[in-house]
């Protein structure tokens, strides 16, 4: 059975209601999820003040409204499935584990930051720091997958470790800073210095992206692995809008200001000589 | 029991338990897996002589990164062999072979680690992904990267199945052999590992030699008639024998099924099956219910 909550108005600050979890919510009654506590502001306030409820706590949550001034919705996560019927707020899906998130509009900033398992895909535009690590931590995302289908803001999968982020539209400046680890696939290219400070991982981008002098040509091949990450994101129902086929990439590896060991997959027109 | 004027002996091949893998190799064109997948098979006749039995099991439909593919099947003794078998043979036949990458065929519950002991050749180059719930090894080669997953399911298998053909003459069993095996190889899962599927130096356990643990098995050799107690009916001038081994028995009960339907045909005198006496293996496949259909 799915628990409905539709949100009522839109709160005047933003919502911090982290325990709009299936982990927190699977077994509850419908009164003791209308009862449930959330941060508005500096004051303690319920749910039912925001959200008209129907049904009783399960693992599959529907949400309906504008939810952007909703935050941290998902967080932590480890099972279940979430399906938001609008917008989504900040934070989404944050250190998530496991589940499946599912946005049919757009989502703010900090989508799946540090999450380590699971899947978000977000059918619009996402914001700032998709996948990334919060401010003074050493890691972003270390499992899972987000998928983007519309664009990104800045500082997409910044610090991650592991796991792999689509974007179907065009990603912001400073895509992949300070990568360690995972992928990171642009399919409608990036803004300014993708890969900074990059020290591993992998960014596969289908445009012409401008890279940091940094980053040095290595050569033009037709990476297998990548035919594995596209059926990948074709069985999430997500195929890439130029699939990957027999074209050839051009490969640079930096950042070598670090210097990492991080490279960039760049779809080439023709073979570089 | 006859079919098609050929006469079935009530005998049973015994076949016994092994470990078993299904590798898928993909590659540019199908020409360079089928390659890749012949080199890997080749001296993977038998476990006696060469550690273990492998051979080509088919085109391979969907492979995982859409390339075309060739799935090849290795049987061992056990698990630690097998795991020897697999890493040696895409180490030194799959790496090698041009644009080729190679992954696991089998959903099993056990696994032995093959992508991360070959990962070691890309001396700190090399790279892991995980893509999904899948982990692969990128090894940088010289026309790009080899990768190979990480880890390969491997079930308990059966290994040994078989039956023989005596013909009135070479070139009839001979026909009747090929018959069979292309039936055989039809059955998904099974493998034939010998030449072209036929097996002529059939063999018995022991020898008077005390270095060999096998050896010809004279009953059947048909020069052999008037010097040992002969197994040969008195028609017989030639025998082939087909060894089948698959990742359960079901394939291999089948397998042998469709071969001896096949091999069913002018020129033959009867079919039999090799066995030790049930000292071998606990699998008695007797020819008479093998041909009664699959098991309920």
């Amino acid at each position: 059975m799915t628990l409905v909550l539709a949100l009522k108005e839109t709160p005047p600050v933003p919502l911090e209601a982290e325990r709009i979890s299936p982990d927190v919510l699977q077994g509850l009654s419908r009164e003791d999820v209308l009862n449930l506590e959330a941060q508005l502001g500096n004051r303690r306030v319920r749910l039912r003040e925001f959200f008209e409820v129907d049904g009783e706590g399960s693992e599959e949550i529907v949400l309906r409204g504008d939810l952007s001034r909703v935050k941290y919705v998902g967080r932590g996560m480890t099972r279940g499935r979430i399906v938001i019927q609008g917008n989504a707020g900040m934070h989404l899906g944050a250190e998530m584990r496991g589940g499946e998130i599912l946005v049919e509009g757009n989502a703010s900033d900090w989508v799946g930051a540090e999450m380590r398992g699971g899947l978000i895909r977000i059918q619009g535009n996402a914001g700032n720091q998709v996948g990334a690590a919060y401010r003074g931590s050493p890691r972003g995302m270390r499992g899972g997958t987000i998928v983007v289908q519309g664009s990104c803001r800045n500082e997409v999968g910044m610090r991650m470790r592991r796991g792999l982020i689509y974007v179907g539209g065009r990603c912001g400046d400073f895509a992949g800073l300070q990568m360690l680890g995972g992928t990171l696939v642009l399919a409608g290219g990036a803004g300014i210095r993708a890969g900074g400070w990059m020290r591993g991982g992998t960014i596969v981008s289908f445009q012409e992206i401008r890279l940091l002098p940094t980053f040095l040509y290595a050569c033009t091949y037709r990476p297998t692995f990548l035919r594995l990450i596209e059926r990948h994101l074709e069985a999430l129902g997500c195929p890439l809008p130029q699939g990957v086929g027999d074209a050839p990439f051009a490969l640079y590896t930096g950042d070598t200001s670090v210097p990492g060991k991080g490279e960039i997959f760049v779809r080439a027109v023709e073979w570089k000589t | 029991m006859q079919v098609n004027g050929v006469r079935i002996e009530d005998a049973f091949a015994e076949a016994f338990p092994m470990w078993g893998a299904r590798v898928v190799i993909t590659a540019a064109t199908p020409r360079w897996a089928l390659v890749a997948a012949r080199t890997m098979t080749g001296f993977a006749t038998s476990v006696i002589g060469c550690g273990c039995e492998a051979a080509v099991e088919r085109f391979w439909p969907n492979t995982p990164d859409g390339r075309p593919g060739v799935s090849v099947l290795v049987f061992a003794t056990s698990r630690d062999r097998l795991r020897r078998a697999l890493v040696d043979r895409i180490g030194q036949a799959v790496m090698t072979c041009p644009t080729t990458a190679c992954y696991n065929g089998l959903s099993a519950e056990e696994s032995e680690p093959v992508g991360s002991a070959l990962r070691y050749f890309g001396d700190g180059f090399q790279r892991r992904k995980r893509i999904g719930p899948k982990r692969y090894w990128r090894i940088p080669v010289m026309d790009g990267e080899f990768v190979v997953e990480e880890h390969f399911g491997v079930v308990q298998a059966v290994g040994g199945g078989n039956f023989l053909i005596f013909g009135c003459d070479e070139e009839a069993a001979l026909a009747a052999a090929r018959a069979a095996v292309r039936a055989a190889r039809a059955v998904e899962g099974v493998a034939l590992p010998f030449p072209g599927g036929v097996v002529r130096s059939g063999t018995k356990v022991g020898s008077r030699y005390r270095f060999l643990t096998a050896s010809t098995n004279d009953p059947y050799c048909p020069v052999l008639r008037t010097r040992t107690k002969t197994a040969l009916p008195p028609e017989a001038n030639a025998v082939y024998e087909i060894v089948i081994d698959g990742l359960a028995e079901g394939p291999v009960r089948e397998a042998m099924r469709r071969g001896i339907l096949a091999a069913c045909r002018e020129g033959v005198v009867s079919i039999s099956a090799a066995n030790f006496g049930g000292r071998l293996g606990p699998y008695h496949l007797r020819l008479q219910e093998v041909l009664a259909g699959p098991l309920s």
